[in-house]
This record gives C-alpha cells, sequence and structure tokens, in this order.
C-alpha cells in the first residue's frame, strides 16, 4: 500500500467533511464501484475499534468558549435521535460529560492537580474487549461484533435491564418511556435525523460506536464533529494494527481507563 | 339427561357466538388492496427483488436485512439483478415507496397485520 | 379434585372475592404501565431495578423452602412432615408463579418475552432462572397433585413421583443459587459480588419460607378442621431458628469484611443503607426496622418457652418475615445499585401504581395459594372423616 493506516483514516475523514461521505457518497456511485469503494476504505477492516481521547485538547477547547464546548454530544445525539427527557432520571446517554471524580472514582485524591479537580471529561460505552454487559444479555440483543464493537439489537431486546446492572460504567440508558413522547419543548427537532431509526418504548440503548458510519468508511459522529472544529481530541482506530493512530498515541502518552480492576479490559483511552 | 333443556340452549348459544363473526361478515368481503406506486419507484421499474417476490416474501427479505445488517455488518444487498442496495428499509425502501399509507398500510389492514417496524423507523412524509 | 375449590363458606368466597379484586387493580395499573412505559415507576437509569426484582428474588427463596418440609420427609423419613409436605409443595407453587409474573411486569418488552427461548444464551443467567424456576414450578404441580390424588384414594403415590420428589430436593437449592448468581457475577455492584450470596439466600430462605408456612399452618388450623399438628409446627419452628441463625451470621461476615478491610466501595452501599449517603437515606429507618426485628426474632426462636408458645412464635414468624422482606426485597436491590457508578446517589422509591402492581402479584399468588389450600385440606377432611 502506498499510503500507510493513518493516512488513509485522515482521507476518509476529510472525505466526510468536504461532504462526500455517508449516503451521497453511496448515491453518486454506480453499482459495482460501491464494492470497490467499499474496499478501499480501512475504516470497514478494524479489527478492535478504539478511542483514545486527549483530555487536554478537549478540556482547552471546553474552557474556551463560554459554555464549554459540547460539539460532539450534540453531534451524536443529532445523528442517533436521542431525545431529550428533561429528567435525569430517565435521561438517554450516548456520550456525555461528568466530573474527573465521576468518571474515575476509585482513583480520589484530595490534593490532586487542578487541572482535572471537578473537569467535564467526556464519557460513552467503552466498548469493553470483555463487555459484562454480552455476558448477561438473555436474548444475545446486546452482542460484541467481529470488529470490536458492543453492538445493540433493538429489535430483540426485551427490555430486562440485566445489562445496565452488569455495566460498571452506567453507559447504558433504558427508554423508560415512549421517545416520540419526550417533551415536545425539548426536542422541536426530533426525530433529528430521518436517515436513523428512533427507538421503541422499553428497550436498551447505547453508544453503538457509530456501526453505521464506519461501515461507509467514516468516522462516528463525535470524532467528526471533534475534528470540523479543528480539536481533534477524539482519536478513532484499530487497536489491533500496530501503525494506527490509536497504537501510535499509547505508544508515545501514558492513557488510563475506567475501572481497569474490573477485567472489562476498556476500548477507551484517556491522556489526561 | 339431567338439564338437558338447559345444555342444549347452552349449546346453541354458544355455538352461536362462535360463528357470529361469519355472519356479521357475510357478503361484505373487500377487494383485495393495489398497492400504489409512486412515480420515482414506476421510474425506477426495477425493486431488490422481482414484483412476485416482493409480493410474498418482502417481510422475509426485511426480516433477514435486518439481521445481517444489525448482527453481522453486512449492509450492502446484491439482487437478483446483480444491482447493489443498501439495506435499510427506511433509507432505500421508503426512498421509493414514500408512499406508506397506499404502499404497505392498505394491505397490512387488509390482511390485519401490524408490523411493529414504524415503532422505531421514520415514515416519509406524504405530499397529499 | 378441582370441584372442591368452588365449594365454600361466605368467608372462603369472601377471601377470593376480596383477592380478584386487588388482582384486578394491579391488573389495571399494569395496563396503565403497559402503554406508558415503565416510567411510572421509581426506577431510573442509575437504580434500574426496583421492588419487582426484589419480589422475585424472596419470593424465588419462598419457593425453595418448600424443600425444608420435603427433606426430613424423603430424605430422613421424618413422618411427621408428611402430614404438610402438600401445603410446603403448593406454596412453592404460588411462590414461583407470583416469580414469574414479576419478572414479567419487569420487562419493558414483555411481548418479546420468548425470545428468551427463540435466542437460548447458556452465558446469560437468567436464561438458567428462566429455565430452574419453570421446572421447578413444574415439579411441585406433578408432585403435589399426585401426592394428594393417591392421598385422596387411600393408595400410595406411583414410584416415579418418588424420582420427581428425590430430583426436587437438590432443584430447589439450585433455584436461589441461580438467583443469587444473577447478583453475585457483576462486577462493580459491590454489595451483590460476594461469594457468600448464595449461602445468604438459601440461609433467609429457608427461615423466611417456613416462617410463612407456620402462619399459614395456624391459619388452617383456625378455619378448618385440619390440624398441621402441634409437632410438625415445633420442627418448623427449630428449622426457622437455625436458619435465620445463619442468616444473620452470614451478614455479619459482610460487614466484618467490608468495615475491616475499610475497601469504600464494599462499605459505600451498607453505609448507605444503614447510616445513608452523601445526604440519602430514605431506606435507612427501613434497615433498622429489619435489623430490630430480625434480633427480636432471634431472641424468641431462641428462648425455648417462646419459641414453643404458638403465641409469641407466631409474633416472631411476622416479624421475621418483615426483616427478611426489607432485607431482600427491598435493600438488596437498592443497595446494590447505590453507590452509581460514579459514585453518587440517586434515590428510589416506589411509586403508587408499582405498589398496587405488587399487591396485584401478590394478590395472585395467595388467590393461587387459597385454591390450592382449599382443594388439599378438602381432601384431608374428607379422608379423615
Amino acid at each position: 500500500m502506498g499510503v500507510d493506516r493513518r493516512e488513509f483514516l485522515k482521507i476518509a475523514g476529510y472525505a466526510t467533511l468536504f461532504g462526500l461521505g455517508g449516503k451521497a457518497a453511496i448515491d453518486i456511485l454506480a453499482p459495482g464501484e460501491l464494492e470497490a469503494s467499499m474496499e478501499g476504505i480501512p475504516l470497514t477492516q478494524g479489527k478492535r475499534w478504539s478511542m483514545v481521547l486527549d483530555m487536554r485538547k478537549c478540556l482547552k477547547q471546553q474552557e474556551a468558549g463560554k459554555d464549554g464546548c459540547k460539539e460532539c454530544i450534540i453531534a451524536c445525539h443529532r445523528e442517533h435521535n436521542v431525545p431529550d427527557w428533561g429528567n435525569p432520571m430517565h435521561a438517554i446517554k450516548w456520550i456525555w460529560q461528568d466530573k474527573y471524580e465521576h468518571v474515575f472514582p476509585d482513583t480520589p485524591n484530595q490534593f490532586i492537580d487542578e487541572g482535572v479537580r471537578h473537569k467535564p471529561f467526556i464519557l460513552m460505552c467503552n466498548h469493553c474487549f470483555n463487555p459484562p454487559c454480552v455476558r448477561v444479555c438473555p436474548t444475545q440483543a446486546t452482542f460484541k461484533r467481529d470488529d470490536g464493537i458492543v453492538s445493540m439489537d433493538m429489535h430483540r431486546c426485551i427490555g430486562c435491564r440485566f445489562c445496565m446492572a452488569a455495566c460498571p460504567y452506567g453507559s447504558r440508558s433504558f427508554n423508560w418511556g415512549d421517545p416520540r413522547k419526550a417533551p415536545k419543548e425539548l426536542n422541536p427537532d426530533y426525530p433529528t435525523n430521518p436517515a436513523y431509526p428512533e427507538r421503541s418504548m422499553g428497550v436498551v440503548e447505547k453508544c453503538n460506536f457509530c456501526v453505521e458510519l464506519v461501515a461507509k468508511g467514516e468516522f462516528p459522529a463525535c470524532v467528526q464533529a471533534c475534528d470540523k472544529i479543528k480539536v481533534n481530541a477524539l482519536n478513532f482506530g484499530d487497536l489491533d494494527a500496530p501503525e494506527s493512530n490509536v497504537r501510535k498515541l499509547l505508544r508515545e502518552h501514558y492513557t488510563i481507563r475506567r475501572k481497569p480492576a474490573l477485567g472489562t479490559e476498556p476500548n477507551l483511552f484517556y491522556i489526561i | 339427561m339431567y338439564d338437558g333443556g338447559k345444555i342444549i340452549i347452552g349449546l346453541i348459544i354458544g355455538i352461536g357466538l362462535f360463528l357470529s363473526p361469519f355472519f356479521y361478515n357475510a357478503g361484505k368481503a373487500a377487494k383485495a388492496p393495489d398497492p400504489q406506486l409512486t412515480e420515482k419507484a414506476k421510474e425506477a421499474q426495477v425493486c431488490v427483488g422481482t414484483k412476485e417476490y416482493m409480493r410474498e416474501s418482502h417481510f422475509s427479505l426485511l426480516d433477514e436485512w435486518r439481521h445481517t445488517a444489525v448482527r453481522d455488518g453486512e449492509r450492502y444487498y446484491t439482487a437478483y439483478n446483480g444491482k447493489k442496495y443498501y439495506k435499510s428499509l427506511q433509507v432505500t425502501c421508503m426512498d421509493c415507496h414514500s408512499n406508506k399509507t397506499k404502499f404497505c398500510d392498505q394491505c397490512h389492514n387488509y390482511l390485519d397485520v401490524d408490523p411493529y417496524c414504524w415503532d422505531c423507523h421514520i415514515v416519509p412524509e406524504e405530499k397529499k | 379434585m378441582l370441584e372442591r375449590a368452588i365449594k365454600g363458606t361466605h368467608g372462603y368466597w369472601g377471601w377470593l372475592i376480596f383477592l380478584l379484586a386487588l388482582m384486578g387493580l394491579g391488573l389495571g395499573c399494569y395496563l396503565y404501565q403497559f402503554f406508558e412505559g415503565l416510567k411510572i415507576t421509581g426506577m431510573s437509569r442509575d437504580v434500574s431495578w426496583g421492588l419487582y426484582i426484589g419480589q422475585l428474588t424472596y419470593f424465588v427463596g419462598v419457593a425453595a423452602s418448600g424443600v425444608m418440609v420435603v427433606l426430613p420427609c424423603y430424605l430422613h423419613d421424618y413422618k411427621a412432615f408428611g402430614r404438610i409436605t402438600i401445603l410446603g409443595e403448593f406454596l412453592a407453587v404460588a411462590s414461583i408463579i407470583m416469580c414469574l409474573l414479576f419478572v414479567f411486569v419487569d420487562l419493558g418488552n414483555p411481548t418479546r418475552i420468548m425470545n428468551v427461548i427463540l435466542y437460548p444464551s447458556p452465558n446469560s443467567i437468567l436464561f438458567w432462572d428462566m429455565i430452574v424456576l419453570n421446572v421447578y414450578l413444574m415439579l411441585n404441580i406433578v408432585i403435589g397433585w399426585n401426592v394428594l390424588a393417591a392421598e385422596r384414594k387411600g393408595v400410595h403415590y406411583k414410584q416415579w413421583i418418588k424420582v420427581l420428589i428425590y430430583i426436587s430436593i437438590p432443584w430447589a437449592f439450585s433455584i436461589h443459587t441461580v438467583t443469587a448468581f444473577l447478583y453475585a457475577g457483576i462486577p462493580g455492584r459491590h454489595y451483590w459480588l460476594t461469594a457468600i450470596m448464595a449461602a445468604r439466600f438459601l440461609s433467609s430462605a429457608f427461615c423466611a419460607g417456613p416462617a410463612l408456612l407456620i402462619l399459614l399452618c395456624l391459619i388452617v388450623r383456625r378455619v378448618t378442621t385440619f390440624d398441621p399438628g402441634k409437632e410438625q409446627i415445633r420442627t418448623l419452628a427449630g428449622i426457622v431458628t437455625y436458619a435465620m441463625i445463619f442468616n444473620v451470621f452470614f451478614f455479619l461476615l459482610e460487614l466484618f469484611t467490608a468495615f475491616y478491610s475499610q475497601i469504600p466501595g464494599h462499605m459505600h452501599p451498607i453505609v448507605f443503607l444503614f447510616q445513608g449517603l452523601q445526604g440519602h437515606g430514605n431506606l435507612v429507618p427501613w434497615m433498622w426496622t429489619a435489623a430490630v426485628f430480625a434480633i427480636l426474632s432471634l431472641v424468641l426462636l431462641i428462648v425455648p418457652a417462646t419459641r414453643r408458645n404458638e403465641g409469641t412464635l407466631t409474633v416472631a414468624c411476622i416479624i421475621l418475615i418483615i426483616a427478611t422482606w426489607i432485607d431482600k426485597g427491598l435493600g438488596l436491590i437498592v443497595g446494590g445499585f447505590t453507590p452509581t457508578p460514579f459514585h453518587t446517589v440517586t434515590d428510589y422509591w416506589p411509586t403508587t401504581p408499582e405498589m398496587l402492581i405488587t399487591i396485584g402479584i401478590w394478590a395472585t399468588g395467595f388467590f393461587v395459594l387459597t385454591i390450592l389450600y382449599k382443594i388439599t385440606i378438602s381432601v384431608k377432611e374428607e379422608v379423615a372423616a
């Protein structure tokens, strides 16, 4: 290959920036071309998708704006038709922010560095290598794909919520009510993405690492949003490829993961 | 036979109730509806399957699509004529067949089936 | 034999109609939940199981405890229990029916429940729980019914029933062990992640279940001419006493590990339950009630005079059932979800519809129990006459 993996990822990413990705890209291709183009994009061939979150860049951006930065959250929740219930008890969260102390509760230190104390960190599903939610699901409605993404089959979920008890990261949300009945004043544009389904009442959902975008050779929506404002704090790549962007970042930086002692092997890494 | 009369009356009432739907609907057989094609669908001329196959088995195809797309990550479908399609009810099927009431609902109502596809999948806005 | 269920006194019919009214109320609330979603309950994304799953856990225990009359009777040839084994088995039947209903009402998509069978997942404990509970239900229906039918005809039950009885004994232990495994294998929920969970479950089941059976025996003696027997009740009281001692002892073991190790994760749920955490402590009065009742019941059970006196024994059984119910039907679930994965606390308290659905299911269980007991006792009265 003339171009290495990282370059490919960049190209794929830029392609989406210029609006070539997604359905548009597919629509302009003639039959047959589509298949050929898919083969060329390594995004569809990952073995262990992961994300390295550079919190230094992220926090810097959050502090630059008056109201912080929520680009990744807005982009994700728009892409996936995530409604706002206005009630934290029933909140649906794919990607969200919480205080450092809440994100890493096992590393409390009353004298901790002011650079992270109470700082809003980005959270999402860890897409664990050894996911307890998959282990406990009685219908295989949640399952681990060959590319490492922990995915949900909403058609099959019976809503027993065993996975929510099993997830030590609070990454799973249940549809306590019908999302179409979520307060209209909080969701004026809902559904925000006509190309993505909504959910029925009584199923569990979570971040899916944008399987629907990755399949088209695009980066996840949160990554695209972060790159769009040139912060580039979210790095999506294949942990299985030694020369991938994420492996390079992990080689060069000290990173931490949430609750590593539980043996779930999160595929999300934080650069502090 | 104890209470023979009561039993016979009970039987008659029971059988009557059992048959009542037949009497109620007798002579009212509705004509099977004809699914309407949109201009876009007419223009395309071909679907992901033959007309006969789609009429009889579209639900099996959709079930296979959702299974392979969601679970196996195989998001493209090669049709009988070699064309490739993105497996998506909402994005691919409904792009042509954007007239859900005339294309889907008529038959579903006629056959009294109530697929839960639309609990999640968004119905395109229909032009009146 | 079923026809015996439709011949009863005014009191019997009044009781059934009362239960039917509660069931109707519960059903109405369930329909409301079915159409509006589980948002009508007190559960949340942080405390995602509540009263329903707590009741499932508690009544699996009551069901398993049927073995406490079956085992002495058939393995130790303790003949006296022959009089009441059917009462124990039918209590198990009613309890399992409640358990299955509690799982059902807790589901977000109850119409898809068959997916558990369509896509069998041996890696999920819930899959095994479904199997062991349903098999145990079948075992107890078949055994209880056939033994009773044989008793009515004055003959010995068939040999294959004996085989089923022997299977049912370890099976009873299995249902509560598997239920404990629902909790005890989950990483990150410290209150549940304990190897002693199954042992705690069994000990609390084997005191709470027989305590309920004692109360039922006393009621049966009062409202019918059938006397389950003084000796039988006395032996049951002994079983309750030993099991409750183990139950309290196992809980103290948990306290030692949590507080001597000083590991925050182990201490926090217990602190939340008994003292409150981060300003949240709505279960504190309940947990202390449970603690006081547990100790009081132990005193009444251990002192021979109060254990043998049926008046004080009744009190002991009632407060023991309350104590174990709070511990297992309420504290266990909420404690497991507290603190949240973010070390925050989200309050949980069941809503009125949630409680009415729960009461409706209890009423269903007691309805089934009443009818089964009515049939049993009518047969026993007929044989005695």
